[in-house]
């Protein structure tokens, strides 16, 4: 059963969890966007600091620190590269600057992790299902990706069953070396692919009997339509990009350094 | 007035060596309520799939004979115009299901259809309520029963208001009670909206009360068709291996043993329990 | 023999699906645990096996904890089949699909011919030895995974919805099936709905509702207790509906299955002829 737990999603409403997703994602760009323009501690900083008020508003902070956290191992992977090749360039010596450089880098990547975290944690499956469907893009992607949103808590639960099915026939998945272990979970994959391919069949036959592909152009019992919240996002968004632009053309090179406060 | 005609239908799966219907011939009138039942692999789901064309547009194969289905030649027609006449609900509730709300599958093939929005809103509330799901609509199909989930299948043919719905033994993966909730909802639809019902099923103890036109199938073909009450009491029946009734089956042997109730065929216990006391109560 | 001592079981959601369970089985029972969906009929039997561990309380298989073994040991004395068989076919041969298991138990190579060539008997699949399974209809199919569990003949049998997607002429085999079982002293446990097979079958009830046994009894008092059954959701067996209704002619009301119901009736009707 736990396996599929994180997999449910469940309907949480909040300003942000309101917002339309499509709005949400451009916002999304626009970060991902300022953090590459800059490598210094101090813009990367900020732009961190003006998303903490989404997480608290969308009350996400558990599941949000959960995801930072996990992208730990990579940001700290990312910090020791740049520092060593730092170190190696300058004949074996660090400055200062160096460290913060490489600061800069790992705060850079955890802009982008944060923004995008955000992003799917306020987002709900059908909620971005519905962007998809009423964005330009055709309608089967967007199809494909609710169904497969649907799907993988079934899907989930289907293998557990299988797993307990075979386990009570004996089969001990930890046993023996690696490619027996690999070997092991053929009666667990043969049965989940073919149940997969006869609940696709049935599914298309389903789909055809309810008209699918009649109508040139399809209707949407939803409209996505844009309220307050998505226009004070699209305000945010863009003065966000105006900063970024005046600053990255004009102020780029009078952007403090952390270390000539210390030095 | 018929509304389905089937003559002569003769159909091989691709790749079969033998015809899974072999030569049947079939008349529904309009406003019907008609029980097919017989042994698993009898041919009634394939008969199901000739009603909107999924045979042989789908499933490809050989087919020959002619079924005309509400006015229309199937073999002519694609399956997503014959949606419009006929509604399909399949054997497993999961797998027809393909949205993230009650609501959204229920208007799923309004929308293929391209209606618009208001006048697709309505058809949607009228479908849930008529299916008793209207409480739903928000939820997950994951969060619902599975005999939930039959009713919000059921409602979502029903939105697209076809003259026959035809369910393919939509209850045999529900417990009984839930069983009877969604006979309940099919009988309801025949009798108040006037749909044509097709109901494939082997729990004839529940649903043959519903019916006077029962057919029986048996290696693709017909081979008992008319009133129940006529059928279930003929002793070739039993060796086909239908479901008779418990009630059927006791009037029976009781006949059997000597004990003439001297009723019709009951198909139902009420029915034979009140004939018994009658008869009993000295 | 399982033993279970007040066992409760919550899953990783923090939803408690038994509540303090406790009940013997003992060798030779046939049992079948009833309830409506969310009862905790499935969590419970998979304690049997190991494949769950209680949260607190004490399972016991022949004496042994099921904390301190592994399910693979557990299996041996204690056969599983699942609902749907596609859950666990994945073998190219009926043949192999058997022999899977004995190997994972480890017997030898005479003794696995053996039990295959016993268990394709048992459940007359012999001309379907060298067939692949998934070319099998399903009841057909559901002979193969019971095939599969009982070759390696474990003294317990637990079914977890044998009938469902059955018809008629399966269900009878199923029940032969499972009255061959019970005369070889074998322990037959089933969750199940099916109150027409249940009725039939005769065996010992367990009645669970929200993660509790609420009844244990045998059928013929359970199945013709409606407020009992009501409350659980299950409906009353046709023929004990029939003799609810005739109470006013002074026969038994506790009559559940077809051969009792015919032989009260006529000698009732003898009786009153005299």
């Amino acid at each position: 059963m736990s396996v599929f737990d994180g997999l449910k999603f469940r309907k949480v409403f909040s300003p942000i969890h309101n917002l339309d997703p499509r709005i949400k994602f451009i916002y999304v760009i626009a970060i991902f966007i300022s953090a590459i323009l800059f490598h210094q501690i101090l813009p990367l900083a900020i732009l961190f600091l003006i998303q903490l008020p989404f997480v608290f508003m969308a009350r996400v902070q558990k599941q949000w620190v959960k995801s930072l956290r996990g992208a730990a191992f990579l940001a700290s992977f990312i910090f020791i590269i740049n520092i060593l090749t730092k170190f190696f360039y300058n004949n074996w010596t660090l400055t200062a600057f160096d460290i913060e450089s490489a600061l800069g880098m790992t705060m850079r990547f955890i802009v982008l992790v944060e923004s995008f975290s955000v992003f799917f944690l306020t987002t709900s499956p059908d909620h971005l299902g519905l962007a998809l469907e009423q964005s330009r893009i055709p309608y089967e992607f967007a199809f494909a990706f609710t169904t497969a949103v649907r799907f993988v808590p079934v899907l989930a639960e289907e293998a557990q069953t299988i797993m307990d099915a075979q386990k009570a026939r004996g089969l001990e998945l930890e046993k023996g070396n690696l490619l027996k272990r690999i070997r092991n979970y053929i009666p667990i994959l043969i049965p989940l692919i073919v149940s997969a391919i006869r609940r696709s069949l049935e599914l298309a036959e389903a789909m055809e009997s309810r008209a699918w592909g009649a109508a040139k152009k399809r209707t949407n019992l939803y409209l996505l339509k844009l309220h307050k919240g998505d226009y004070i996002l699209i305000g945010i968004t863009t003065i966000v990009l105006i900063i970024t632009i005046y600053v990255r053309l004009f102020l780029f090179n009078s952007i403090p350094l952390i270390s000539s406060f210390f030095f | 007035m018929t509304i389905i005609k089937i003559s002569d239908l003769v159909y091989t799966y691709p790749g079969a060596s033998k015809p899974s219907i072999d030569g049947l011939s079939l008349n529904i009138e309009k406003g019907e309520f008609v029980l097919i039942t017989g042994p698993s692999g009898c041919g009634k789901t394939s008969l199901c799939r000739t009603f909107n064309g999924l045979i042989p547009h789908f499933y490809q194969g050989v087919l020959k004979g002619q079924i005309i289905v509400a006015g229309q030649d199937v073999t002519d027609k694609q399956t997503f115009e014959m949606a419009k006449h006929v509604g399909l609900v399949f054997q497993n509730p999961e797998n027809q299901l393909f949205a993230l709300s009650v609501e959204k599958d229920v208007a799923f093939g309004l929308e293929n259809l391209g209606m618009p929005r208001a006048e697709m809103r309505k058809r949607v509330d009228w479908a849930l309520n008529l299916a008793g799901i209207y409480d739903l609509r928000e939820r997950s199909p994951h969060e619902v029963s599975g005999g939930q989930q039959q009713r919000v299948a059921i409602a979502s043919v029903l939105a697209m208001q076809p003259e026959i719905i035809v369910l393919d033994e939509p209850t045999s993966f529900l417990d009984p009670l839930s069983a009877e909730r969604i006979f309940e909802v099919i009988y309801k639809l025949n009798q108040e909206q006037g749909i044509t019902v097709v109901l494939v099923e082997h729990r004839l103890d529940l649903t043959a009360k519903y019916t006077n036109h029962l057919v029986v199938m048996d290696k693709g073909k017909i081979c008992f068709e008319g009133n129940p009450r006529d059928i279930l009491c003929n002793e070739e029946i039993s060796r086909i291996g239908v479901g008779i009734p418990k009630a059927t089956l006791l009037y029976k042997r009781l006949k059997a043993a000597g004990f003439d109730v001297n009723m019709q065929t009951p198909l139902s216990s009420d029915e034979l329990a009140e004939q018994l006391l009658k008869v009993l109560d000295v | 023999m399982i033993t279970i001592e007040d066992i409760h079981y919550s899953y990783a959601s923090n939803i408690e699906a038994l509540k303090g369970v406790s009940l013997t089985i003992n060798d030779g029972d046939f049992i079948a645990i009833m309830g409506q969906n969310g009862a905790g009929k499935t969590t419970f039997i998979k304690h049997f096996n190991g494949l769950l561990k209680p949260t607190s309380g004490i399972v016991r298989v022949n004496g042994v904890e099921t904390t301190k073994t592994s399910v693979a040991a557990l299996a041996r004395n204690i056969g599983f089949v699942f609902q749907n068989p596609d859950n666990q076919l994945f073998s190219e041969t009926v043949e192999d699909e058997i022999v899977f298991a004995l190997k994972n138990f480890g017997f030898d190579k005479e003794t696995i011919e053996q039990r295959v060539v016993w268990a394709l008997d048992f459940l007359s699949l012999t001309q379907y030895r060298k067939t692949s399974p998934f070319l099998l209809s399903g009841g057909e199919r559901k002979r193969v995974a019971l095939a599969s569990v009982l070759a390696w003949d474990p003294n317990t049998l637990v079914l977890d919805e044998p009938t469902i997607g059955q018809d008629h002429e399966q269900k009878e085999k199923l029940q032969q099936f499972i009255m061959q079982l019970q005369s070889k002293k074998k322990t037959v446990v089933m969750v199940t709905h099916d109150v027409e097979f249940v009725a039939e079958c005769n065996p010992r009830i367990i009645l669970m509702r929200d993660g509790k046994i609420v009844a244990d009894g045998i059928a013929k008092d359970i199945l013709t207790n409606s407020k009992l059954l009501e409350e659980s959701s299950i409906v009353l067996p046709q023929i004990a509906q029939i003799f609810t209704k005739l109470c006013p002619l002074g026969l038994p009301a506790n009559v559940i299955n077809m051969d009792e119901a015919e032989t009260t009736i006529l000698s009732h009707v003898k009786k009153e002829g005299e």
